[in-house]
């Protein structure tokens, strides 16, 4: 979700995107930065000294002082924050709620528990990917819907498309945006961070639940454990007034180290758990089950054929995709995305990256990237072209490190 | 000098004005270098952030401090192959960090004679010492090396002011 893209460039470009500190306003971004939109939190992140980068319509921090790798580590090790504000959060009221979301989406949204969330994914009439969201079943009589900042626009104006057909034909639904900041809190240590902050036990919150609440002083809360890094997380949505009260308890932790970590990390962890990042590894072009996200098309929805794209993608599932989302590990050049895939042999085009980074946690290259099925199979060796030159790969299962979500056995 | 300065007004977004004052003054002295005569080795810095050590007919390619800090921790180094005739602005090669790939633009015209193997398993000494150890590749350089586009050390130093 989150995530710069960079191709190749000169250093003067690259320091420019990644490299120091904010750029003057007297700079050439100047014009470009002044229609970019700026979270609750951009004075805190300028005085935390974070280069901040247009991404998706926003001004975002894309690393703070230390630089993406012992970021990236840090979240591994400890506990990170993330300024998500630019995701897009909706509110999904009325009777009809979950029949709504539905007609878009190609999971089991009735079955929910109360609480309960989940990862899905707009479709089409294709069975391409319109974007991934995560819908929660909140007890309070309305849905509490994620979905990606550089899908916002697209994202609101499908569901409000939606809505209008679906209140037409009697339905009852209500949308409306929140306007509330969102930190990202993940790491191993995330509990003793958090903990002391909520009057409920984080034992009872476990992977994909989501509760009200006040946090460190700060009413209006809704806290959701889920994230995007691999580890175990919450998200917090958070009134725009108190977001910066939140952050500085969090980052006032005694009990564990808690820093800032700007987006390059984000997308480097996000990889090494396999988690896709729309636009780069699913698009309107791919469908769940090439995406390798067959388990988000519940078997209730299989039988009643009932989302965009139905035919399709089931018919997909019964026939097996012509190509699949795999991972690759290689050593040498990295691996970034639209990289072209080879047999090993070197004869034979089989797909092309989507994404790729060399990985701090393992310190090998890690990508992952679209295979003709036959050469999707783990352990599979082939050749990824880098700059004319062919790297050894190796089609490695995914997450390429271990997850740690909070799973109740 | 026309020529020279034509040239520069082509690129006027990436200049300082406080370094390309300082930058002027010392391209009008120090804009050719005659490889006949006996030269002290002079340090030069590109508005990219390499650096050229040029001793004689040697030189010697590296990537500046204020490029490594920027670029974070280095984690490979793709160099050009020994023999490569490499014109100046030219892509000579490769860093990645985590997040970025960025390429290497040759400062001054040649032919590479010598690559750092010590990059191949600890690329993170172009981080650790970018302006000695941490050199990327060396070349014999041609005959009419020109230095003109180039910053000494204390314009580049302004240069980079102007960078943050």
């Amino acid at each position: 979700m989150a995530h710069i893209r960079l191709g190749f460039k000169n250093l003067r470009d690259v320091l420019n995107a990644v490299g120091g500190p904010r750029r003057s306003s007297a700079k050439r971004f100047f014009a470009q930065d002044a229609e970019l939109k700026r979270t609750a939190l951009y004075d805190f992140h300028v005085a935390e000294g974070a280069k901040m980068v247009p991404f998706a319509g926003w001004e975002m921090p894309v690393k703070y002082k230390t630089g993406i790798t012992e970021e990236h580590l840090h979240v591994r090790q400890q506990v990170g924050i993330f300024d998500v504000s630019h995701m897009l959060q909706t509110r999904v009221e009325g009777k009809d709620r979950k029949e709504f979301m539905e007609k878009m989406v190609v999971t089991d949204i009735q079955g929910l528990q109360d609480n309960q969330g989940t990862l899905t994914v707009f479709t089409n009439d294709q069975g391409g990917i319109l974007d991934d969201l995560i819908i929660n079943n909140t007890d309070k009589d309305y849905l509490y819907v994620v979905s990606n900042a550089g899908c916002a626009d697209t994202d609101l104006a499908h569901m409000k498309a939606t809505e209008a057909s679906f209140q037409k034909s009697g339905g009852d639904v209500k949308l409306s945006v929140i306007e509330n900041a969102l930190l990202a809190v993940q790491g191993p240590q995330m509990v003793s961070v958090l903990q002391p902050g909520v009057d409920f036990d984080l034992k009872n919150l476990p992977f994909m639940t989501t509760t009200e609440g006040k946090v460190f002083g700060v009413e209006g809360c809704r806290i959701t454990r889920c994230g995007y890094t691999g580890e175990d997380g919450v998200e917090i949505s958070v009134p725009q007034s108190g977001a910066e009260q939140l952050l500085s308890s969090l980052l006032a932790s005694s009990h564990a180290s808690v820093k800032m970590i700007g987006l390059g990390a984000r997308d480097s962890l996000r990889l090494e758990a396999g988690l896709c990042l729309y636009g780069n590894d699913i698009n309107a072009t791919t469908t769940p089950v090439e995406a390798n996200l067959t388990w988000l098309v519940s078997k209730t929805r299989r039988q009643k054929l009932d989302f965009p794209g139905a035919e399709i993608i089931v018919n997909q599932i019964k026939k097996k995709p012509t190509k699949r989302r795999v991972g690759f590990v290689s050593s040498g050049a990295p691996i970034r995305g639209h990289a072209k895939i080879f047999s090993e042999d070197g004869s034979e085009l089989i797909g092309e990256t989507t994404s790729g980074c060399p990985s701090p946690s393992l310190k090998v290259n890690v990508s992952m990237g679209y295979v003709q099925t036959p050469f999707a199979k783990n352990g599979t060796k082939i050749k990824i072209e880098v700059r004319k030159k062919m790297v050894d790969a190796e089609v490695s299962k995914m997450p390429f490190v271990p997850s740690k979500y909070y799973i109740l056995k | 000098m026309a020529a020279s300065f034509a040239r520069r007004a082509i690129f006027p977004t990436y200049r300082c004005l406080n370094g390309l004052t300082r930058y002027r003054q010392n391209a009008c002295h120090a804009r050719f270098i005659s490889l006949s005569n006996n030269f002290q080795a002079s340090q030069w810095f590109t508005k990219d952030h390499e650096w050229v050590t040029i001793d004689g007919q040697k030189g010697t390619i590296g990537i500046s401090n204020y490029a490594q800090e920027k670029l974070g921790e280095i984690v490979y180094v793709e160099l050009p192959e020994i023999g490569t005739s490499i014109d100046a602005e030219e892509v000579a090669g490769c860093l990645e960090s985590v997040k970025a790939a960025s390429d290497i633009v040759n400062p001054v015209s040649g032919t590479v004679t010598e690559i750092n193997e010590a990059l191949k398993d600890e690329p993170a000494l172009v981080n650790s010492k970018p302006m000695d150890e941490g050199w990327l590749y060396k070349m014999d350089l041609a005959s009419d090396v020109r230095t003109d586009d180039l910053m000494d050390a204390a314009a580049y130093k302004e240069y980079c002011k102007s960078c943050d």
